[in-house]
């Protein structure tokens, strides 16, 4: 096992182009696709959190539920809406780059979202009387405790960029892990294991989960610098 | 052709099976038919049922499979233009050096799989309905055993591709049946050597269809009947005798002239 | 602009967890005394409070003001200051923002609204790292921006040491003579007469007495008030 790591990190370490390509691609598309879920699921979150309308506990379990939504389930989904023969098929969307970020929006957007509900609620419980006095209402009271708790939403965004990173089942369906177009880092681990070439697949594997630690390791500083700045 | 073809630049999305994938002949193939005709080709490699569905659903313009019962269906049903005979390879027969059955060496394998069946020794099967495992499937047909009624557990159904049931296999010390592509570029062996080859039986025929416009008319036309063009072409045919693992060849050009 | 106040309360009452914490009260809250609402703890005097700024809605009964755009005339400073991950001066601006007030006049209003509680140094400070005493002047400098006519406090030197107490009551006074009417919760008998001209007396939920301060101190007139002046009721 020892071997196979070492001989794993050897061949990392010499290999060429075609290895920051691949790198290269799945930061672009994992980073795309939590940026999006970001952008519509932080204020979804906030919106739950701080709304009063029927049904909203239902909606909060769901929301949590989906959490858990299958990889491979969603990809297979996202490939019948693209696929020529489905709804969508005239965007010609299908294997490429932009099909696994929406594969992974779809993914990462309830993680987001329903950590941000938690965050914003939690909050909302210190902020709601005084901005009530100060005469704030609802979007704008949201999207202030929004702001104001943005460094520790961090943590929130973080648990998205892991699934994204991590998962095989989605882009693997939608993007085909065509050489040179659509193979990441995680379908060319299943690939190079399915080959039986094992110490390349673990190699890889070092290298993604080092960068995923490197990510942690910065957000963690900039949540850490802010706490101390801000209070 | 090389001219009229260099005009058409752009990419096409090729239907094949993961055991071609991974033999590594794409990467041998494609770089050829590129620099020859400007096209990218951009390969999704699923299961022989996979590849020849995503023909079907217009997801891809050309499909190159290797089962010509479900391609001829495939051209008869309307998914197709036509079928044209490209190459062959070849399984084998591997198993633990060890060979509890006693097959090795041996040059027939419906034999082997008789005597496999009757030591009950472990075989790991693909499960996944793909070419490789009809092919498999027809060979215990041959054998005279219902397979389906007469496995035990002795036989192990992985419902994989090649790779993963190799491994398997090989983890298991259990037979196998693989084409001889995979096999040659598989580095997790452990024990398993091969078998049994070279039995007529064994030949697995290629196919390559290009997708029908009438019934997809976003199909790349074109691009695609150059791609068809150029593997039965005397050039392609020689790019394929020339991809060869350790000195050896894996796929064998027979198209038709 | 008409008036807002006086106030009126009518019939209010307010329940919850199937207790009543506000039984029946009717009061009227005119415009000049600083009104001290005093009572035990569990008396209910932050729900009273609560329920005339607007917080909570009366389970029956009625709270009115007289005159329109209550809502934004009035301001409340909470036992503890809340405020925004921001600097003390955006949080000030923050409110004026709210408000409806633009540009410039925003930065000049939240600028003499920290002079006016001492805070002018600390304008760029993060609002949380200030101290307790700080904070709260703070919320009180928000207030101040604002110019309301009607200022509640909700016990607004609980937390805060004898030095930092006397600041905030040396504002609050300050808002009284600026014509801002002062509602006040307290249960220090001794910020009572510091700050108050009249006392409204609450035990369990109801109103117990109401006076002006020299006829409430050194003796309430009700038992109920008498008991809590002696120090026999600390908690209700």
């Amino acid at each position: 096992m020892l071997d196979a790591i070492l001989s794993g990190l050897r061949l990392v370490a010499t290999l060429d182009l075609r290895l920051w390509e691949i790198v290269g691609l799945s930061l672009a598309v994992s980073l795309s696709a939590v940026a999006l879920a970001t952008l519509v699921g932080l204020p979804l979150g906030a919106a739950i959190a701080v709304g009063r309308f029927p049904g909203r506990q239902a909606v909060i379990v769901v929301l949590n539920a989906l959490m858990g939504l299958p990889p491979v389930v969603v990809g297979l989904f996202i490939y019948l809406l693209l696929s020529r023969a489905g709804p969508l098929g005239e965007l010609g969307l299908l294997f490429t780059p932009q099909a696994m970020v929406i594969a992974q929006t779809v993914l990462v957007l309830p993680i987001i979202a329903a950590l941000a509900r938690q965050s914003v609620e939690d909050a909302w419980r210190e902020y709601e009387e005084q901005l009530r006095s100060l005469g704030v209402e609802g979007v704008r009271g949201a999207l202030t405790v929004l702001w104001d708790i943005r460094f520790s939403l961090l943590t929130a965004v973080l648990a998205g960029l892991g699934r994204a990173s991590a998962e095989v089942g989605a882009v693997m369906i939608v993007g085909g892990n065509i050489d040179g177009v659509t193979r990441v880092m995680t379908t060319t681990i299943a690939l190079e294991t399915s080959k039986g070439d094992l110490p390349l697949a673990l190699g890889l594997g070092m290298v993604l989960i080092a960068i995923v630690l490197a990510l942690n390791a910065a957000a963690h500083l900039v949540k850490d610098a802010a706490q101390r700045r801000y209070g | 052709m090389g001219l009229a073809a260099a005009a058409l630049a752009g990419f096409i999305t090729v239907a094949s099976t993961t055991s071609t994938e991974q033999s590594g002949l794409f990467k041998h193939l494609l770089p050829l038919f590129e620099r020859n005709t400007g096209i990218q080709v951009r390969v999704v490699a699923l299961g022989t049922g996979q590849a020849l569905d995503m023909g079907k659903r217009g997801d891809a313009d050309v499909v190159f499979v290797h089962a010509k019962a479900l391609e001829e269906k495939f051209v008869t049903e309307g998914y197709g233009v036509r079928r044209f005979e490209v190459m062959y390879n070849d399984f084998v027969l591997v198993g633990p050096k060890s060979d509890p059955a006693k097959v090795g060496g041996g040059k027939d394998i419906v034999a082997a799989l008789q005597k496999i069946k009757a030591a009950q020794a472990p075989f790991a099967s693909r499960g996944d309905k793909s070419g490789t495992h009809f092919a498999e499937l027809q060979l215990w047909t041959m054998a005279g055993i219902d397979i389906a009624k007469d496995k035990g557990p002795w036989y192990r159904d992985t419902g994989s591709g090649m790779g993963p049931t190799l491994n398997t296999a090989s983890g298991m010390n259990a037979y196998a049946l693989t084409d001889r592509g995979t096999w040659l570029s598989f580095k997790n062996r452990g024990e398993l050597v091969i078998a049994v080859e070279r039995d007529q039986r064994l030949f697995n025929q290629y196919g390559v269809i290009l997708v029908n416009p009438a019934k997809h008319p976003h199909v790349k036309k074109a691009m695609g009947q150059a791609f068809v063009d150029w593997i039965v072409s005397p050039e392609g045919q020689a790019a394929i005798a020339g991809y060869k693992i350790g000195g050896e060849q894996l796929f064998f050009p027979n198209a038709k002239r | 602009m008409s008036a807002i106040l006086p106030l009126r309360l009518e019939d209010v009452s307010y329940e919850a967890g199937g207790r009543a914490i506000i039984e029946r009260v009717s009061l009227a809250l005119e415009a000049g005394p600083s009104t001290i609402i005093l009572g035990a703890n569990g008396a209910g005097k932050s729900v009273l409070m609560r329920l005339m700024h607007g917080l909570l809605a009366p389970t029956s009964g009625r709270v009115a003001w007289s005159g329109e755009g209550a809502r934004r005339r009035q301001a409340m400073v909470f036992q503890r200051p809340v405020m925004l991950r921001r600097s003390a001066l955006a949080n000030v601006t923050y409110a004026l923002d709210v408000a409806g007030v633009v540009g410039a006049e925003r930065e000049r209003l939240a600028r003499d609204a920290l002079a006016e509680v001492g805070l002018g140094r600390l304008a760029q400070r993060p609002a949380r790292v200030l101290s307790g005493g700080e904070q709260q002047r703070l919320a009180l400098a928000r207030a101040w921006a604002l110019h309301p006519e009607v200022l509640f406090l909700d016990e607004p030197t609980a937390n805060l040491d004898p030095g930092a107490t006397r600041e905030i009551e040396t504002i609050i006074k300050a808002f009284d003579a600026a014509g801002t009417k002062i509602v006040m919760s307290t249960h220090s008998l001794g910020q009572a007469r510091r700050l108050g001209d009249e006392v409204i007396f609450l035990h369990q939920g109801r109103v117990a007495e109401r006076a002006p301060i020299d006829k409430f101190f050194p003796l309430p007139a009700s038992p109920e008030a008498a008991a809590f002046v002696k120090g026999e009721l600390p908690w209700a």
